[in-house]
């Protein structure tokens, strides 16, 4: 496929990592933050290619895996209802709360169901309405157009079934929260590409700045993920701390202003809680006044729970950076992809999860 | 989960804003999505798609950068 193909040229691909090579005369630490780019990263064995001195290191950017059991478990409890219609993406259906999973609600008979798009709940919504349709809205500045979207077209159409469980998360709050760790071993970034074709890469010159980190903006092929590392290690070796955009073809300096727009109107800054990291000041968006009769937490009146988290699972560790799956003592043996204790090890884009499939260690 | 798939433009509808909508070709495989916010895209371009909404038209200028690049290193260090 066009756009896609031609970044997986062996041939060039290997000519960056001589490049890479050519450069790098120290060891670095860089940590790519989206769990798309942690699962490439270990498909196509990017690290076995690279000298010796470049570690990398996984950040927290899979939502599957950040987002908090206690929201998880609401999850459970709405989708269990009869009159309810829970919608979600398909990743989230596997994720272990503090009892059990999405998939294990829908054979007890709940009525849960994976769609693509937040706009097919929207359809599911005009298509049932005797029922409540609720679209679980995890994820990154990615996934928030997509979500921001559906509220605004169901407020249009009049909707009143239709409400979402949000849990959206923010990229910059968590890259401070791991640099501000005085453990922190991470020297540079690769930022998501695609949560900055939404956002832009304004947020990220004062942290490169405060926290003299180089920050690349970074694409999700092989090549992407090369010259990413490539222009990264260059502004380590000559000393420079910049933000710099590898992936131009889709990232604009500062955005997609008319998602921006949108998402503004829809959402609204607040602190949230993180799987493994927990509470961190305004790194997340929940509805706004203006929306909140879309909120399903308010719709179904539910109340905090504490739950129990698993206490082998050493996630939040490996999210930032800390450690590597294979130094988890669950890791392959108490915790697999069938079994999962913590969420990195249910999605495909957890690093548990890349590590235990592609055999690395 | 922020996956994104480049894919063609084949046709668009609708005329407001936030509900124009085109049917985009991934390959030959072609399926609906929302072009509310990439306004200036035209049948024939390439635009990123995440879970069914258009975020970002594909720059073609800026496509081939990354096989200029390995030159300009290459010169850079000669």
């Amino acid at each position: 496929m066009k756009y896609l193909d031609e970044y997986r040229d062996p041939e060039v691909a290997r000519q960056y990592v001589a490049a890479i090579e050519k450069i790098t005369t120290k060891p670095w630490t860089i940590m790519e933050i989206c769990g798309g780019q942690t699962h490439a990263i270990v498909r196509y064995g990017i690290q076995n290619m690279l000298p010796d001195e470049v570690t990398l290191v996984h950040g927290p950017g899979c939502p599957v895996c950040v987002t908090p059991i206690e929201k998880i478990d609401k999850a459970l409890e709405i989708a269990a209802r009869p009159e309810v219609i829970f919608c979600s993406f398909g990743d989230m259906l596997r994720v272990p709360g503090s009892a059990t999973d999405l998939l294990s609600v829908r054979a007890e008979g709940g009525d849960v169901r994976a769609i693509y798009s937040p706009l097919d709940a929207v359809q599911v919504a005009r298509d049932n309405p005797h029922k409540e349709v609720v679209f679980f809205a995890v994820g990154f500045e990615t996934t928030a157009p997509g979500n921001a979207m559906a509220v605004y077209q169901a407020r249009e159409l009049g909707l009143k079934n239709f409400s979402l469980l949000v849990s959206h998360v923010l990229v910059p709050p968590a890259m401070e929260s791991i640099l501000s760790n005085p453990d922190c071993k991470v020297q540079g970034f690769l930022a998501a590409g695609h949560v900055c074709t939404v956002m832009g890469m304004d947020s990220y010159a004062p942290i490169a700045a405060k926290y003299k980190v180089p920050i690349v903006v970074t694409g999700f092929e092989p090549l992407d993920i090369l010259q990413g590392l490539y222009m990264c290690i260059h502004q380590l070796e000559a000393g420079r701390r910049q933000v710099e955009n590898q992936y131009a073809r889709v990232v604009e300096a500062h955005g997609n202003q008319s998602a921006q727009q949108l998402i503004s109107d829809v959402f609204q800054v607040i602190p949230r809680q993180w799987r493994g990291l927990g509470e961190i000041p305004q790194s997340g968006w929940g509805l706004a006044p203006a929306y909140a009769d879309y909120d399903a937490e308010r719709r179904f009146g539910l109340t905090e729970t504490a739950p129990d988290e698993p206490s082998d699972c050493i996630s939040g560790e490996i999210m930032q950076g800390l450690k590597k799956p294979a130094q988890c003592p669950a890791f392959g043996a108490k915790c697999t992809p069938d079994h999962p204790l913590g969420a990195p090890m249910v999605s495909t884009e957890g690093a548990c999860s890349a590590y235990y499939r592609y055999g690395n260690e | 989960m922020c996956l994104a798939i480049p894919g063609k433009i084949i046709t668009i509808s609708g005329q407001e804003p936030l509900s124009r909508m085109g049917q985009v070709s991934y390959g030959g495989i072609t399926k609906e999505a929302s072009l509310a916010f990439v306004p200036d895209a035209k049948e024939g371009d390439y635009i990123l798609v995440h879970a069914g909404i258009a975020i970002s038209i594909v720059r073609e200028d800026e496509a081939q950068k990354i096989f200029e690049y390995l030159e300009q290193i290459g010169e850079a260090e000669a």
